[in-house]
């Protein structure tokens, strides 16, 4: 027998959801409000919510004084380059671990994880003198490799999550009819693990567009992203708030966009094989 | 075309190519403050006058920036040609032979210009290692009609005894005025900043001349004990997690009767355009303690140095030259005004009527810098030079670990007694675990 829903949990439910939502949500949508108020307005107590001058000073004043477009290619290099890079290299290794795992796989799957446990920092003078020393200190090559290493574990993570859902009669089947394993990848797996592959793709695009310790460490001029910029407008001295704001609403803004185009994509890959 | 034309062509492209080849780029890596950001506003004259140097900047914010050109400079990265650092660093950076040092600037540079205390801070065995840009000390900054209201009049030279009759005074809590307001964050540039310089006032020291941590004094019990009296009974709610920029806000709303804190912030609290009460500001010396007359101020300045790891180095040096002139305090004043210079490093700028004039706050901050002892500023003699904080590379850490004790302190999680024991036993530890005494 289905289970009635009543109204009365409905109207709960849903006012829950809504509260966590906007609970969520409002950091974002401060931030949005202050950027648009004049430095007196965004530390004014208490604090004005929507009624005060609305200005744009702050966007042309951030866009007066930072390169915008320099660190948001950087961006858009860094995050693409290093997700692409990490699907190339953890599909095969996905791939390997969910169809023909041997006995150790677990414990591979483990360790690698496991690399993810150490605070950044720890690494960070060995990176450095490596980056040094090859000559990688500020570019944008160097980063996507950062980057790529940075996430590979989870990219692996999660495509062997989303295989291990595929029934392997369905490769076999395409063994059977000839495939060798290069076309029975791009083919056979690749298509039938498009929403894991593509969430996958969307969370760590945002992963690494977030990423805020190596884009900061490893660059200076040339290469920073939009961490850098957003760094920039923080001050330990002096009024900031709003000018700080305008420079975060800006640097969130593309993954934002992104996020809503590709909602669906996420919750249905992040939800991909939970409820047959 | 004729041939001479051509010739004529090909010979101003070859200028023009040579020129281009010879342009340097140097890569200067700065905090986001005003006067900074002003600077960059103001690069074409520095174009101008050097058109074979480009200069591409890195604005960071202060904790990330540290982090970063200490990364660089500790690995010999080179990334930069100019560093942004402070009067902690420079000494502690120049012992590692990791500066340059800024020996001929130019004819018209006037080294003995800088004011001496500031001066003295970046100078390693007679050598300077780093070009000051904006000095600050600290001092009093309290609100003239609410001291009027309370019936007091503002000493020459006042005395914690004073801070707190005022304090109590000019509290209305009804009306969300509170009597003073202090740094009360943790972090050795936060609140310890201010209780450091408050300690020496009181007479007392971070060390003994062994490198014994003396929180366990007489001297640290009153400082801490006055401290937190003033703060939990006239000082606004949240106090301890205000910084610099809440205070500032605080001020500026007319919610603090009283703040001592940077001199930077008179040009705030003063600027009608971000303040409310900018025709009711006061300035008075950092307190003393009753009968003492040390003022405890700190000495802060931001400092363009040359890592020694930089491959321009001739380039950068004529970039800190001009950016640290007498010429750019000129050009600043030319285009953003007078009252808008980088203050506190030049002695010519504080014989400048027009200047003293410009900013009411001038004479105060002189005062203030010149009567910053960082060479010995406690009363009791101590093995380490340093206003608001002690010149070791340990300092940040235990500054930062002391720092949150007191604030748990003010936050009302421990007493005064239970802070500074655990302030004594983690400094203990940490001194011991770096091997002092060296």
């Amino acid at each position: 027998m289905a289970r009635t829903v009543t109204t009365q949990r409905k109207v709960i439910v849903t006012a829950i959801a809504w509260t966590i939502a906007i609970a969520i949500f409002f950091p974002i949508l401060w931030t949005f409000l202050t950027s648009f108020k004049t430095e007196a307005d965004a530390i004014a107590t208490p604090p004005k919510f929507l009624f005060f001058d609305w200005t744009t000073e702050n966007y042309t004043t951030v866009q007066g004084r930072s390169n915008y477009f320099l660190h948001f290619w950087n961006s858009v290099i860094i995050s693409v380059g290093s997700t692409v890079a990490a699907l190339i290299i953890a599909i095969p290794a996905a791939w390997s671990m969910a169809f023909v795992p041997g006995k150790r796989t677990k414990d591979i799957l483990m360790w690698m994880l496991s690399t993810k446990m150490m605070p950044a920092v720890g690494v960070l003078v060995p990176i450095y003198l490596l980056f040094r020393d090859t000559g990688l200190l500020d570019t944008r090559i160097g980063l996507v490799i950062v980057l790529t290493l940075m996430n590979l574990p989870i990219v692996v993570w999660m495509l062997y999550t989303y295989f291990k859902e595929i029934p392997g009669e369905i490769l076999e089947a395409a063994r059977m009819d000839g495939a060798n394993l290069t076309r029975e990848i791009i083919y056979v797996l690749t298509p039938m693990a498009v929403p894991g592959i593509a969430s996958t793709l969307l969370l760590n695009i945002i992963l690494a567009w977030n990423e805020a310790f190596w884009t900061l460490n490893l660059t200076a001029s040339k290469s920073a992203p939009l961490t850098q910029f957003i760094a920039s407008y923080s001050s330990p001295e002096g009024l900031f708030y709003a000018k700080l704001s305008a420079a975060s609403m800006m640097a969130i803004a593309p993954i934002i966009v992104l996020g809503w185009f590709s909602q669906k994509q996420l919750v249905r890959g992040l939800t991909f094989g939970a409820v047959k | 075309m004729s041939s001479k034309l051509r010739g004529l062509l090909g010979a101003c492209s070859l200028v023009a190519l040579g020129a281009a080849a010879h342009a340097e780029t140097i890569t200067v890596a700065t905090v986001n403050n005003g006067d900074m950001i002003r600077m960059q506003g103001l690069m074409a004259d520095f174009n101008e006058k050097h058109p074979d140097i480009q200069v591409e900047w890195v604005t960071l914010e202060e904790n990330v920036l540290r982090q970063r050109v200490t990364t660089d400079i500790a690995t010999n990265g080179g990334q930069y040609d100019v560093l942004t650092i402070g009067n902690y660093e420079v000494p502690i950076w120049a012992a590692q032979n990791w500066l340059l040092p800024l020996e001929d600037m130019g004819a018209d540079y006037k080294p003995e210009d800088f004011l001496a205390p500031v001066a003295a801070g970046l100078t390693v065995d007679g050598k300077l290692y780093a070009a000051p840009f904006y000095a600050e000390s600290s001092m009093l900054m309290y609100r003239t009609d609410l001291l009027e209201k309370a019936g007091l009049t503002m000493p020459e030279n006042p005395d914690w005894d004073f801070i707190t009759e005022a304090a109590e005074k000019m509290t209305d809590k009804g009306a969300e005025i509170y009597g003073i307001c202090l740094r009360g964050k943790a972090g050795w540039g936060e609140n310890m900043a201010f209780l450091t310089s408050m300690a020496n006032s009181e007479g007392a020291r971070w060390f003994d001349t062994d490198w014994k941590p003396q929180f366990d004094s007489p001297e640290w019990k009153t400082t801490l004990d006055t401290y937190l009296n003033l703060m939990t009974n006239y000082g606004p709610p949240g106090a301890s997690s205000n910084g610099f920029n809440e205070n500032l806000a605080l001020f500026q709303t007319g919610k603090c009767g009283m703040w001592i804190d940077a001199t930077v912030a008179a040009s705030f609290v003063s600027n009608p355009n971000e303040s409310t009460v900018a025709e009711h500001v006061g300035y008075a010396p950092s307190p003393v303690r009753a009968g003492g007359d040390n003022h405890g101020n700190w000495l802060w300045s931001w400092n363009l140095a040359i890592p020694a790891s930089s491959q321009k180095q001739d380039a950068a040096k004529a970039f800190v030259a001009w950016a640290t002139s007498q010429e750019y305090t000129a050009l600043v004043a030319e285009h953003e005004g007078i009252a808008n210079v980088p203050p506190g490093t030049r002695t010519s700028l504080y014989e400048n009527q027009e200047y003293l004039t410009a900013a009411p706050f001038a004479a105060q901050t002189l005062a203030a810098i010149e009567a910053a002892d960082t060479q010995s500023p406690s009363d009791q003699e101590v093995p380490y030079t340093g206003g608001q904080f002690v010149s070791i590379p340990e300092f940040q850490a235990i500054g930062t670990a002391v720092g949150q004790v007191f604030s748990a302190a003010l936050a009302g999680t421990s007493d005064a007694d239970q802070a500074l024991a655990a302030a004594q036993a983690l400094t203990t530890r940490e001194m011991s675990r770096a091997g002092y005494p060296k």
